[in-house]
């Protein structure tokens, strides 16, 4: 209220004092084509040429990548052997019970190659209900202590797998300790296949993410309660792969991770025997476990749903742009016709 | 209540009241902290998410970082914390500079030099000419002899002319050097806003004899913020200071108005917050069950077995801020920024600017300009605001003898010259009451030329017509009136001043003939007001046909009347006079009754019709508003016959047959009601025929009506769309204001002098005409304009585009939390019900804050349909009123789109990212990214028209969103360590995104086309036309249109009409008010006669 009226007396004095056209142009605002709000502008409207031509465009770019996509999706060989059930002795009734008490649990798979796969082939573990993304899971972690030596005591955000016995654990976490530890071994006309399991994870980890100085420290000390695999606490954590790649926790409850690569091709009708040591505890919550052996693609692995999906857009597409099309021959309407502007009618009829 | 000031008394009063320190600072330093955050906090909105931001300090429940709310939060706070603070150091720099400036303070009888701030109630003030009056003072003494200063108001009511001031009777004549040492005391009351009422007394103490009490009025005082102007010098004593002034007084924070459309995003957001509730209720609870059943058997998850008590509130608290963003942090912010926009581009509008003054509209509401688009109802005074309030004395009747009927200009007519000439005494005595019966105060330049400094612009049309006539008002020296008449200069002393109230209608003053001694009684008002009280004898009926006449022409009268005073008679009467002067309860009234005393039997000398003309483009102004659905009332002090014409000559009735006019009248309840009855039955049968009604209401009338049958006369308000009240009140004009708004119609008040300032600040908005009555009404309203023809741009683009764009925009914000919120409620499936956020704390503060917010920003600059269109069909201003464009439904389509989008981005995402690519933070950045793309295009098939800005905000915003995320990308500490550069390299993020897009932009693009093609609004079909360039044109020719198709059309509707609109009091959101509106573009053909002969004979006066 103040300054209005200490602004307004002092214009009104240097009103009096100039003359008044000086001051008539002061006030009047800069023109500009902003300020008009006149900037020149574009006003596209949907015309039925604009419309049906841009649902031809998506349908003539869409089907085309779609074919591409699902073709891509279908040179890819996978073999996917679920073995969690197989692999208990047929007269265990308590599975639980029997995962977790300790022993051999080695098992043996055989696998026959159904098509030609070129090296590398991945071989990945598909764990199906696990939750990797719950959030007590995806929470319990300390990338500081992963990263770097000197953090690490930064064990607050591990609970409940942060400490024991005083002691700190590295690497903390649910993850960490839930670590899977199922291994697999591979042969071939009883010749064994080399599973190369360097270069699995991200090289980014390796080098950013888990530090060269950093080893595991108390690591799956609990006698009672491991959780999953222990670690070779000689090794520093940018080298324990296995960990880089099980700590990428997964979105979805279903995922697959690399746990090595096959590099000779694979002819078609090669059975392929699997020794596996089924160790990990999936019995509890009824997850599947599964071996997976993929080539790639440009796309990735063997997934067709983008296939299918750009198909059905892309086949949509075209639909709505011949019935659109039709419509309009059908029943042309003439867009801004002056006999639908009666201000009588009902102006909300939409 | 009262306060005794002791004058010059420096020890007493010091503690008593307060200094004259002005503070108009909200804040200390010591408490702008708090108080600017509990201001912060009384808003419901911060409050929630400031519970939000304190629940994500609890990491057990914090899906994200907290920073990703306290960030945002903490940067909003402090924008508005950093605006307050800004805002109230310019007050205290203001403050300052007015507190340590230096007056002359009599101190212990010496005069000295102090800072503003030290002076107390009691002290002596002096001012020399051009000085700001630092406190509310009383006069004592002025350099005139006659103790006559002038002042300047205008930073107090925005009046430019210059009011003088007396000082009391008891200090006239004290010698200046006196005055140091003057004792007295005061009676005045307690501090009080009112600028036009000081009703106080003065007592002074020996020696300075006269120890009657002297009675003080505001005629005796100079408030704060005053100027002396052509007064040597004055002192006075203060008697306000600091606050307590009355300026200080009336500094009060007005209300903030909300909008129509704030209240619906209020609701909305109501909506939301339950929706949210629910989620977080089902959530929580099928959270916990998972947990209990599913999550216990998952040993990894390593659930302990006891818990704490609060654990079964754990998970829906997690969801609950998981689901916060619901509400959009940044709304608040964005609304504020784009309101801000609004407003500058109506003080930036080059075609609302006013040629003749050069004044550009302003609006000083920056947070209500959608509102312009949803009006309903606009009230508007007539005088000065549609029309030009520069009156022109055009013709008069003197004694039966009619003026200036022929040329249209009695200032031309021979005969009034040549009576005038031959000094017939009728014409003179009525040419010396056009010449002194006023407070215009003569101005003589250096040249020598008079002008004339006058409140009233009659006052000063009647001055200067007798000063055409030869009675030249010279000089007002004190009470000494000097009048030139054919080179004889005649003086009169004047006695006394019997003021114009709006209740008594009429002026008068007494003065004395200085050179015979007579006194006389010159009397000018309003004929109701004038006529009944003539002198018994006198034949009224000649002057009853005169006004007659006049009104019927559009003119205002006034009736000049006058009596010759005996001297026992005028002492009497001046004794009660100052009685009453002096009383300090109900003074105006006393006053009032001791006038009524002395003002009778007058000889009515004649009637002046002053010619008040209608401002550019007022009648265009109100047709086009009118067919946009606006229903006009105008509320005038004015006689019902002036109103009724003006009403006609500028489109706001229609004569008859097409219009027709309904009175409302009455001089005692019964007959009011009887007469309203009869009004409101017509009304109810009219309502079906084609017929443009309006009713006629006067000021005696709509008291009782509004007293006693506020029902029945609510009910033709709403009935009626148009309405002439006549002779209200400054209150009555803000009761029919509340009236309806109470009917929850959207009310527009524009008028420009002070007595529009409560209807003003009654409505929803208020326009004030920065006219010749001062800025007054300017200064009181939301909006300022020059002329009453801007109504049209501010209401038609300025209010359109300003709903348009917060419609959109509004609804844009809660479609784009609500998609991002769906998502994490779809990945809370997937995760166990565990309430895991999908994003991360980063990508979900850069998406509400930034990567959303630059491209709807720029919405602004939008506009559906050019102005040009919209001038010529101002009818589809209809879907602003009616809100069709921010409603529940229009809601629920955004709702629905973002669920569609939701579950498109998710299930893509999911499905293209499943297996060993299912990575957590790959998976987040593809369906963000998705998120992101989807945004850019639902933006640019929303917007109507791109300009330059568009296109690079919702293009860069999304090559930002690209640039920012690589450089998060390349920080090797943060969780999104090369996720993007990884993810730009893969063949399947591009598809997966391009998926995204197709398949979420496919269906609204043909749902939309299909609208747009066959089922088009009114919108549509002018976007369409004006695209196609050709039948614009034919188009705008609307009205034109032959009738017949109107009236078939017509009639089909009006029956179902009543239904619609008689039993309950809806807003105007049916479409109802089509039928009438057709017919008020569709001109009959008589009113175009009527209008031609009506302009003709403006056209005749502007001849002359």
């Amino acid at each position: 209220m103040m300054s209005s009226n200490t602004a307004s007396s002092s214009a009104a004095v240097a009103g009096s004092a100039d003359s008044a056209a000086p001051r008539r142009n002061s006030k009047k605002p800069k023109y500009s084509r902003f300020t008009q709000q006149e900037l020149p502008a574009c006003k596209p409207i949907l015309t039925p040429r604009w419309v049906i031509s841009a649902f031809l465009l998506v349908s003539v770019v869409f089907i085309p990548i779609g074919v591409v996509s699902l073709f891509a999706s279908r040179d890819v060989v996978e073999i996917v052997d679920r073995y969690d059930n197989d692999c208990i002795p047929d007269n265990t009734t308590d599975k639980v019970n029997y995962i977790q008490t300790p022993g051999d649990k080695s098992c043996n798979r055989n696998i026959t190659v159904p098509k030609r796969m070129k090296q590398p082939i991945f071989v990945y573990y598909q764990l199906d209900n696990f939750y990797q993304n719950h959030r007590r899971y995806v929470k319990s972690r300390s990338d500081a202590q992963l990263r770097d030596n000197s953090s690490a005591s930064d064990t607050s955000s591990c609970k409940p797998e942060d400490m024991y016995n005083g002691k700190i654990i590295v690497p903390c976490g649910l993850i960490a300790w839930s670590l899977f530890n199922d291994t697999y071994s591979f042969s071939r006309n009883s010749s064994q296949l080399n599973v190369n399991k360097k270069d699995i994870s991200w090289k980014s980890d390796r080098e950013h993410k888990f530090g060269s100085d950093v080893y595991p420290l108390n690591f799956q000390a609990n006698g009672t309660v491991i959780g999953g695999a222990s670690l070779n606490s000689s090794i520093p954590l940018s080298q324990q792969e296995d960990l880089i790649v099980w700590m990428r926790t997964a979105a979805l409850p279903t995922f697959r991770k690399l746990y090595g690569k096959i590099e000779v091709d694979l002819e078609p009708n090669d059975v392929i025997s699997v020794t596996l040591q089924n160790n990990y505890n999936t019995y509890s919550f009824n997850g599947k476990k599964k071996l997976v052996l993929s080539t790639t693609s440009w796309l990735g692995g063997k997934n067709d749903f983008l296939g299918i999906a750009y198909l059905t857009v892309g086949g949509l597409c075209f639909f709505l742009a011949l019935v659109f099309t039709l419509v309009y021959l059908v029943k042309p309407r003439r867009l801004g016709d002056p006999s639908y502007l009666s201000w009588n009618r009902n102006p909300g009829g939409r | 209540m009262k306060r005794y000031v002791y004058i010059n008394d420096d020890e007493s009063a010091r503690d008593l009241y307060c200094d004259n320190c002005i503070s108009n600072r909200k804040y200390t330093l010591l408490n702008f902290i708090p108080k600017n955050l509990w201001e912060q906090f009384s808003r419901f909105m911060n409050q929630y998410f400031l519970l939000i931001a304190c629940l994500q300090l609890w990491p057990l429940i914090t899906p994200v970082n907290p920073a990703s709310t306290w960030g945002p939060l903490i940067f909003i706070f402090a924008v508005s914390a950093t605006k307050e603070a800004w805002d109230d150091y310019n007050r205290y720099l203001s403050d300052k500079k007015a507190n340590e400036k230096e007056v002359w303070v009599v101190m212990h009888g010496i005069r000295k030099l102090v800072q503003a701030q030290d002076i107390h109630v009691g002290n002596i003030i002096w001012l020399r000419e051009n000085d700001e009056v630092p406190c509310d003072l009383v006069l004592i003494g002025t350099s005139d002899p006659q103790g006559v200063c002038y002042i300047e108001t205008a930073a107090l009511d925005g009046e430019t002319d210059l009011k003088t001031r007396v000082i009391p009777s008891a200090c006239m004549g004290i010698d200046s050097e006196l005055l140091h040492k003057i004792k007295g005391v005061i009676e005045c009351p307690s501090p009080d806003k009112d600028i036009r009422r000081f009703d106080a007394n003065l007592r002074l103490f020996p020696p300075f004899l006269d120890n009657d009490v002297c009675p003080l009025t505001i005629k005796n005082t100079i408030l704060q913020s005053c100027y002396l102007r052509n007064t040597e010098w004055a002192c006075g004593v203060a008697v306000y200071t600091g606050n307590e002034t009355k300026l200080g007084m009336c500094r009060g924070i007005p209300e903030p108005k909300l909008t129509a459309m704030d209240a619906m995003i209020d609701k909305l957001t109501g909506a939301i917050f339950v929706f949210q509730i629910v989620v977080v209720i089902v959530l929580g609870i099928a959270g916990n069950v998972w947990k209990d059943t599913e999550a216990r058997k998952q040993w990894y998850v390593k659930y302990p077995e006891e818990s704490p008590w609060f654990e079964l509130l754990i998970i829906p608290l997690r969801f609950e801020l998981l689901c916060s963003i619901m509400i959009p942090i940044s709304i608040k912010v964005s609304l504020d920024l784009v309101k801000s926009l609004y407003a500058k581009f109506i003080d930036w509008d080059n075609e609302m600017i006013d040629q003749e003054t050069g004044t550009p509209s302003h609006a000083t509401n920056t947070a209500i300009s959608e509102d312009l688009g949803q009006v309903e109802y606009i009230l508007t005074d007539k005088t000065g605001t549609l029309t030009e309030n520069k009156m022109i004395f055009r013709r008069c009747c003197i004694n039966g003898v009619f003026y200036g009927n022929d040329s249209g200009d009695a200032l031309k007519d021979v005969e009034l010259h040549n009576a005038v000439s031959s000094r017939s005494p009728d014409v003179i005595h009525f040419l010396t009451v056009m010449a002194i019966c006023n407070t215009v105060i003569p101005m003589k330049t250096k040249t020598g030329d008079i002008f004339y400094k006058a409140q009233s612009q009659d006052e000063d049309a009647l001055v200067h017509a007798a000063a055409r006539l030869h009675m030249v008002f010279v000089n007002k020296n004190a009470n000494i009136l000097e009048i030139k008449f054919n080179g004889s200069t005649i003086q009169y002393e004047v006695l006394e001043t019997l003021e114009f109230t709006s209740d008594r209608k009429r002026m008068s003053v007494v003065v004395k003939d200085c050179q015979n001694g007579k006194i006389l009684l010159l009397t000018k008002g309003a004929d109701e007001a004038i006529l009944p009280i003539a002198c018994p004898g006198q034949q009224t009926r000649a002057f009853f046909e005169a006004v007659e006449q006049y009104s019927q022409l559009g003119l205002r009268t006034l009736c000049l009347a006058w009596r010759q005073l005996k001297e026992d008679e005028y002492e009497e009467w001046s004794l009660l006079f100052k009685e009453a002067n002096s009383t300090l309860v109900d003074r105006e009234w006393r006053i009032a009754e001791v006038c009524q005393r002395l003002e009778h039997d007058l000889e009515i000398l004649g009637v002046t019709a002053i010619e008040d003309r209608l401002q550019d483009g007022v009648p265009e102004t109100i047709e086009a508003l009118r067919k946009a659905g606006i229903n006009f009332w105008m509320l005038t002090g004015d006689k019902k016959n002036t109103a009724i014409q003006i009403a006609l000559s500028c489109n706001f009735i229609s004569p008859e047959p097409k219009g027709q006019l309904l009175l409302i009248d009455g001089k005692t309840e019964d007959e009011v009601r009887q007469s309203l009855e009869r009004v409101l039955l017509t009304m109810r049968i009219t309502t079906s025929e084609p017929k443009d009604v309006a009713f006629v209401v006067d000021g005696w009338a709509l008291e009782i009506a509004l007293k006693y049958y506020r029902k029945a006369f609510t009910e033709l308000a709403i009935l009626s769309r148009t309405a002439i009240c006549c002779r209200v009140t400054p209150s009555q004009k803000a009761q029919l204001v509340e009236l309806l708004k109470s009917c929850d119609y959207r009310t527009l008040a524009i008028g420009d002098g002070g007595n529009d300032v409560r209807m003003i600040q009654q409505a929803d908005i208020g326009v004030g005409i920065s006219g010749r009555e001062g800025l007054q009404a300017a200064r009181a309203a939301d909006y300022s304009i020059g002329k009453f023809r801007f109504l049209k741009r501010l209401i038609l683009v300025h209010g359109r585009y300003s709903y348009n764009r917060t419609a959109f925009l509004s609804q844009y914000s809660f479609y784009k939390s609500l998609l991002i919120c769906f998502i994490q409620i779809f990945f809370s499936f997937i995760s166990g019900v565990s309430g895991t956020s999908l994003f991360n704390s980063l990508s979900l503060m850069a998406y509400n804050v930034f990567y959303t917010s630059i491209p709807v920003l720029v919405s602004v600059l939008d506009k559906d349909l050019s102005e040009e269109t919209v001038m010529q069909h101002p009818q589809i201003l209809f879907y602003c009123q009616a809100g069709r464009l921010l409603n529940p439904s229009t809601f629920a389509g955004w709702f629905g789109r973002s669920l569609f989008h939701a579950i498109v981005v998710f299930v893509i995402s999911i499905h293209a990212y499943a297996y060993e690519k299912s990575e957590m933070e790959e998976v987040s950045m593809v369906a963000l990214s998705g998120c992101i793309w989807l945004q850019a295009f639902v933006v640019t098939l929303e917007t109507n028209s791109f300009t330059i800005l568009q296109c690079i905000a919702i293009w860069g915003n999304l090559a930002s969103f690209y640039f920012i995320n690589w450089i998060f990308s390349a920080i090797p500490s943060s969780g999104m360590y090369t996720i993007m550069f990884r993810l730009c390299r893969q063949p399947s993020y591009w598809t997966t995104v391009f998926l995204i897009v197709a398949a979420g932009m496919g269906p609204i693009l043909a749902l939309k086309y299909f609208r747009y093609t066959y089922r088009p609004s009114k919108i549509n079909i002018l976007q369409q036309a004006e695209r196609l360039g050709g039948p614009i044109l034919s188009l705008g020719s609307i009205e034109p249109q032959p009738r017949p198709i109107l009236e078939k059309e017509v009639s089909p509707l009006s029956i179902t009409q009543p239904k619609n609109r008689n039993p309950v009091y809806e807003p105007l959101l049916s479409d109802s008010p089509n039928t009438r509106r057709s017919f008020g573009s569709g001109a009959p053909f008589d009113f175009f006669q009527t209008q031609s002969r009506l302009s003709s004979s403006y056209s005749r006066n502007k001849d002359n």
